[in-house]
């Protein structure tokens, strides 16, 4: 769990990214999708990767997740390495839970089974993790709903279900690839202030991939700009807006230009 | 905006009445008998009018008569269940073979290349020419049938799953892997449920050829069975008695195929295909 020493400077990162390095394809038509990356994420802090398609954001993300195997470099979780030897390290995969753009619930679950999924997996037993379901539901949003069929539920809500079961087993990190993105204006608005109260309940670690620069801004500690062809960190942008933001925030001066530097910049290197 | 609370308000009062019985759902209920009874009206005065000998055209009360006959006749029911029998045992091979193979070829890539012509060089070769050749190895007893039937039920339900494993989705795939699942626990909560639908639809294809496969053998050899007795039917000159055997062999596969279409209400009731029927 969180410590109230997280942010001391000499504290190891929650994540932490030396030199890595991703290429796609084969040795005839390779494609550099991230060059030599470095990168710290402190624990606490709710970090947006933002960029044009192309540019390496969520593979990098997907890195992080354990899904893809960097081609070089070192990568940790919570001080420990993810990757040894090709083999993904059960240790530091059981401090990360990552959201997807789709909600990727299974339909034959019901909406309890499927938050409570990663535990059944972990072998908690039946009674203990639906009591977390349950917990977890009130958390995100969708109590009462614990019965039902993924397809009985609108988008929005699905989403909140499938960050329920990133958050049933407790990681000290969530990943989110573009976990609004599908979503309509509104119901994303929403839901950037659930993520918000929940970052701020639980004093997760959340890294978010997007390319959306309002949202980047709402939510974000820190804005990691990233450039394509090959995918690399152009600028980070500390965004010191105080929290809880409402959504009235994105009418200030201040959100006003922190936007219009990153919408600049990304014209420029897109 | 305002603030005012609208009063409580009742729908119209033709909102949801007819819900269940509208003009689609219930007119088929008086025109499927209503097209039955012309027919049967058709083939009745046909009969009379032409005169046609009841060799080779029965009229329907005869073959009504000669059905009920059978119903009451032990015998006859003794075949019907031998028919029974022999396709439920051939279908049921054919479903645990068929299944475990499926998710195996879906899973192994190089494996399914390997066999893949031996599986097709199976169904290529009319599966009924195979029945003398059970029949030698085999005996005239229910092995050969049962094996004939397996062996026609058998491909759609094996294409269907390695179809079922091949199409789960790739993001639900990520959850797994992002939740560092064992390979048994990607198949038992994963892989098995997401190709239940494609199963299914195996089975409802595989019940109906098993049937076909039983009743095809019990024609070529033995002395016991619907296909048996239709022989015997025909034989015998009893034209009535050869429709009501039919008339049998048809109840038959009705029930076999609404029974899995009801176990696919029962299986998967989270699938969309259930909402559609």
């Amino acid at each position: 769990m969180d410590t109230p020493a997280s942010n001391a400077p000499n504290e190891a990162p929650a994540i932490g990214l030396r030199a890595i390095e991703k290429w796609f394809g084969d040795r005839a038509h390779p494609v550099h999708a991230l060059a030599p990356t470095d990168l710290d994420v402190p624990a606490g802090e709710l970090l947006v990767l933002l960029g044009p398609s192309g540019c390496g954001k969520t593979t990098m993300l997907r890195m992080m997740g354990g899904l893809l195997e960097p081609t070089a470099g070192e990568l940790t979780i919570e001080d420990q390495a993810l990757w040894n030897g090709g083999e993904r390290q059960g240790e530091a995969l059981s401090e990360l839970g990552m959201v997807f753009q789709d909600a990727n619930l299974f339909p034959w679950l019901t909406i309890e089974e499927n938050i409570a999924l990663p535990l059944e997996l972990k072998g908690v037993g039946k009674a203990q993790r639906l009591a977390r379901a349950r917990e977890l539901t009130k958390l995100v949003g969708i109590s009462g709903f614990e019965k039902r069929w993924p397809k009985e539920l609108s988008g929005g809500m699905r989403q909140r279900a499938a960050i329920a079961r990133a958050l049933s087993y407790d990681p000290k990190i969530l990943l989110m690839d573009e976990p609004f993105g599908a979503l309509d204006a509104m119901t994303r608005d929403q839901m950037n202030l659930e993520l918000q109260r929940i970052w701020q309940a639980t004093k997760k670690t959340i890294v978010l991939v997007t390319h959306s620069i309002s949202e980047a801004v709402f939510l974000a500690d820190r804005i990691v700009l990233l450039s394509p062809r090959p995918g690399r960190i152009d600028t980070i942008v500390d965004v010191p807006m105080a929290r809880p933001r409402s959504l009235d925030v994105q009418a200030t001066p201040e959100f006003q230009t922190i936007a219009r530097t990153l919408r600049h910049r990304l014209n420029e290197i897109s | 905006m305002t603030d005012k609370t609208l009063p409580p308000a009742t729908p119209p009062a033709h909102f949801g009445a007819s819900k269940g019985l509208t003009r689609e759902t219930a007119l088929p209920w008086i025109t499927t008998p209503l097209l039955l009874i012309v027919i049967l009206a058709t083939w009745h005065f046909y009969v009379r009018g032409t005169g046609i000998s009841s060799f080779i055209l029965p009229a329907p009360s005869a073959v009504w008569d000669s059905w009920m006959d059978m119903l009451s006749s032990s015998r006859a029911w003794r075949h019907t269940w031998t028919t029974v029998y022999v396709t439920l045992m051939g279908f049921g091979w054919a479903l645990v073979i068929g299944v475990s193979l499926g998710v195996v070829l879906g899973r192994t890539r190089w494996l399914e290349l390997t066999l893949n012509p031996f599986i097709v060089a199976t169904q290529v070769i009319p599966k009924v020419a195979l029945l003398p050749l059970f029949v030698v190895w085999f005996g005239f007893g229910a092995t050969s049938k049962i094996i004939v039937a397996a062996v026609l039920a058998f491909f759609p339900i094996l294409t269907n799953t390695v179809l079922g494993v091949k199409s789960v989705d790739a993001g639900h795939r990520d959850v797994m892997t992002s939740l560092n699942a064992t390979r048994w626990q990607i198949f038992r909560r994963l892989e098995l449920p997401s190709s239940l639908p494609y199963i299914l639809t195996g089975m409802e294809i595989g019940i109906v050829l098993a049937i076909i496969g039983a009743i095809v053998g019990e024609y070529l050899g033995g002395n016991a069975g619907l296909g048996f007795m239709l022989v015997s039917k025909m034989n015998g000159y009893e034209t009535d008695g050869l429709f009501a055997v039919i008339i049998q062999m048809t109840l038959l596969g009705f029930i076999f195929y609404f029974a899995t279409g009801a176990l696919r209400r029962f299986a998967i009731p989270w699938h969309q295909s259930v909402d559609i029927k």
